[in-house]
């Protein structure tokens, strides 16, 4: 019982990072980023590179995927999704540009990495007991890392000028742009950070389980799960739905058969959207 | 948002028919004449292009939940129903595939029925999630239920009757796909069509004009269903297999990509959409390795120079050439 409890504990941190990357994005451009997984997926594999290939130490290649992603993604806002935006006379064409940038993220990956799964040794090796529960310390870090992370981005989203500009933008984009806030500069700060928050999941978990090229699919699937539980737009949402699909995942691990947890998961979420459809904190639409 | 294809439904059946046929003479001749004569002695392109024929049947009733202002990314699912109904019947039942193929469409069509009413309550991108997940969790339930009766996957799925050769299936998957044509044209030209089109620009003000806003979606959502339905169960006899992972949620996203290539205000968007990336995905394969990498590129320069889809060029260009809108 403990094991499972520090296990979802884990993966809610991570899951968490992941979340609240999605959420920025949505609730900044009005955007559903479907290549979420793909930048969490390029993180993961970044942090592979720079460790094994170039052999740099893992905190440098950690920071380094996270800049390289979040740079990715400011140029994919500055490039793509504001030209779209601008152009296009459907809201939903931007969904379609971001599985655009995702089938371009997952491809690039492909034939740069390869497809074979990657690990990077465990950073810290040892093995805590906490009661009867087993915590090796390379997830404890991660853990810890994926906390302090998050503290630092609701900090930063909450107290900073540039977040509250965040912020206000999500409320209202006209009214802030009234109040003299540039839009496209804080426009593209939030996709960069959002990316960023993607790439370092990935390298965090990347000490863990190990990525692949194809895992984005999936991430996103969850990502998804996520935000639908907590209610899209919402940071406190994105938080509470990683925690709830963090510990439901560790406890559908522990007693159901492997494909069974996820049906479970879709069939409870499906039950769930159509009592309460915008989710836990969302806002009902109209 | 009317443009010239998309005529108001009340100016008589005149004005209906005239684009029509002059979209659906051109597209018969392609499909009846212009492929089967260049690709006869061509079997892997003549399966192309009734891949593409079939992914078009089932985009088409894609297109038809966004008519209604829905983004569907749950047609993969109807397929696979479709398909294990198709597969089920054909190989353990013994029913010839005729008769088999209703059956398909019918289970899609009913399972899209009964989950329609509550899922179409969810809109924006919580049905888009959704219907994604939906995909998700049927792959997971046949995996799931198929170990515990001991059948995941069903495979030497006898091939129709009366169609033996490449060609034979390629005409019968276009002679589908122009019946689906037909058959949507028809409906987005009716009352029920602008009864579509005004749900999509707003629910709220159609269900205060006395319209059942959740009988029609329900109603659009199961036609697309059923489309799916029959779609998955032509592929499940054309390839003789289907598997819980034959539709995965990369398939379910790609039919709605084909609707979204094409241009979601003409109902030949999701034809062209689809042939556009089928064929061209092939046409790249020449160059193997950077294949995947140039259809990511291509999709998104399309996207950034037209966005409203591959047919929104024509009205570009007689913007651009001075004519009006």
């Amino acid at each position: 019982m403990e094991q499972i409890l520090v296990n979802g504990a884990i993966l809610a941190a991570n899951y968490a990072l992941i979340a609240l990357g999605i959420t920025l994005i949505f609730s900044i451009m009005n955007v559903l980023n479907f290549a979420h997984g793909q930048m969490f997926m390029l993180g993961g594999l970044l942090v592979y590179w720079l460790v094994v290939q170039i052999g740099l130490p893992y905190a440098a290649a950690l920071i380094g995927a996270t800049i390289i992603v979040g740079v990715i993604g400011m140029a994919f806002e500055v490039f793509f999704f504001r030209q779209v935006m601008r152009n296009s006379t459907r809201e939903e064409n931007t969904m379609l540009l971001a599985v655009g940038t995702a089938l371009l993220l997952e491809n690039a990956a492909l034939s740069l990495f390869g497809e074979k799964q990657r690990g990077v040794p465990p950073i810290v090796s040892g093995v805590y007991k906490l009661g009867d529960a087993f915590l090796p310390a390379n997830r404890a870090f991660v853990f810890g890392v994926s906390v302090v992370l998050i503290v630092a981005v609701l900090l930063f989203v909450n107290y900073s000028r540039t977040g509250r500009a965040m912020r206000a933008l999500a409320q209202d984009r006209t009214a802030t742009l009234l109040m003299g806030v540039n839009t496209a500069r804080v426009s593209t700060l939030g996709f960069g950070l959002g990316a960023a928050l993607a790439a370092v999941a990935g390298g965090l978990l990347i000490t863990v389980s190990g990525v692949n090229a194809g895992v984005g699919t999936a991430i996103s699937t969850k990502a998804f799960i996520m935000i639908m539980i907590g209610g899209a737009g919402v940071v406190s949402g994105a938080l509470l739905g990683a925690v709830a699909l963090g510990f439901i995942e560790a406890f559908g691990y522990a007693y159901l058969p492997g494909s069974l947890t996820y049906l479970m998961i879709f069939v409870a979420l499906i039950i769930f959207l159509l009592i309460r459809p915008q989710g836990i904190m969302g806002k009902p639409w109209g | 948002m009317a443009t010239a294809t998309d005529p108001a439904p009340t100016r008589g059946e005149k004005r209906v028919l005239g684009p029509f046929l002059l979209i659906f003479a051109p597209l018969a001749a392609v499909l009846f004449v212009a492929i089967p004569f260049v690709l006869a002695d061509m079997p892997y392109w003549l399966n192309v292009v009734t891949n593409a024929c079939l992914l078009s049947f089932a985009s088409l009733g894609v297109w038809l939940t966004f008519s209604i202002g829905r983004v569907n990314i749950a047609q993969g699912a109807f397929c696979l129903i479709g398909g294990y109904t198709v597969g089920g019947l054909t190989t353990f039942g013994g029913l010839s595939f005729w008769l088999a193929l209703p059956f398909g469409g019918a289970a899609a069509a009913l399972v899209g029925y009964i989950i329609g009413y509550p899922l179409l309550r969810l809109r924006g991108i919580y049905f888009a999630m959704v219907t994604l997940s939906l995909t998700e969790a049927v792959r997971l339930a046949f995996l799931y239920f198929g170990t515990m009766v001991g059948v995941t996957s069903i495979t030497s799925i006898p091939s129709p009757p009366g169609i033996t050769s490449p060609m034979a299936f390629y005409l019968f998957a276009a002679a589908l796909l122009i019946l689906g044509y037909a058959g949507i044209w028809r409906l987005q030209s009716s009352r029920t069509g602008g009864v579509f089109r005004s749900m999509r620009q707003n629910e709220e003000l159609a269900a205060s004009i006395g319209i059942d806003v959740a009988r029609y979606r329900v109603f659009a959502f199961t036609i697309c269903c059923f489309m799916g339905g029959i779609a998955g169960g032509i592929f499940a006899a054309l390839q003789q297999n289907v598997y819980p992972q034959s539709y995965t949620v990369a398939d379910s996203i790609n039919f709605m990509l084909y609707c979204f290539l094409g241009g979601l205000e003409f109902v030949l968007g999701p034809i062209v959409g689809t042939f556009a990336l089928v064929v061209s995905f092939e046409l790249l394969r020449a160059i193997q390795e950077y294949q995947a990498l140039l259809y990511g590129i291509l999709m998104i320069v399309v996207m950034l120079f037209l966005p409203n889809g591959l047919l929104s060029f024509f009205p570009a260009l007689k913007r651009l050439s001075g004519g009006r809108k």
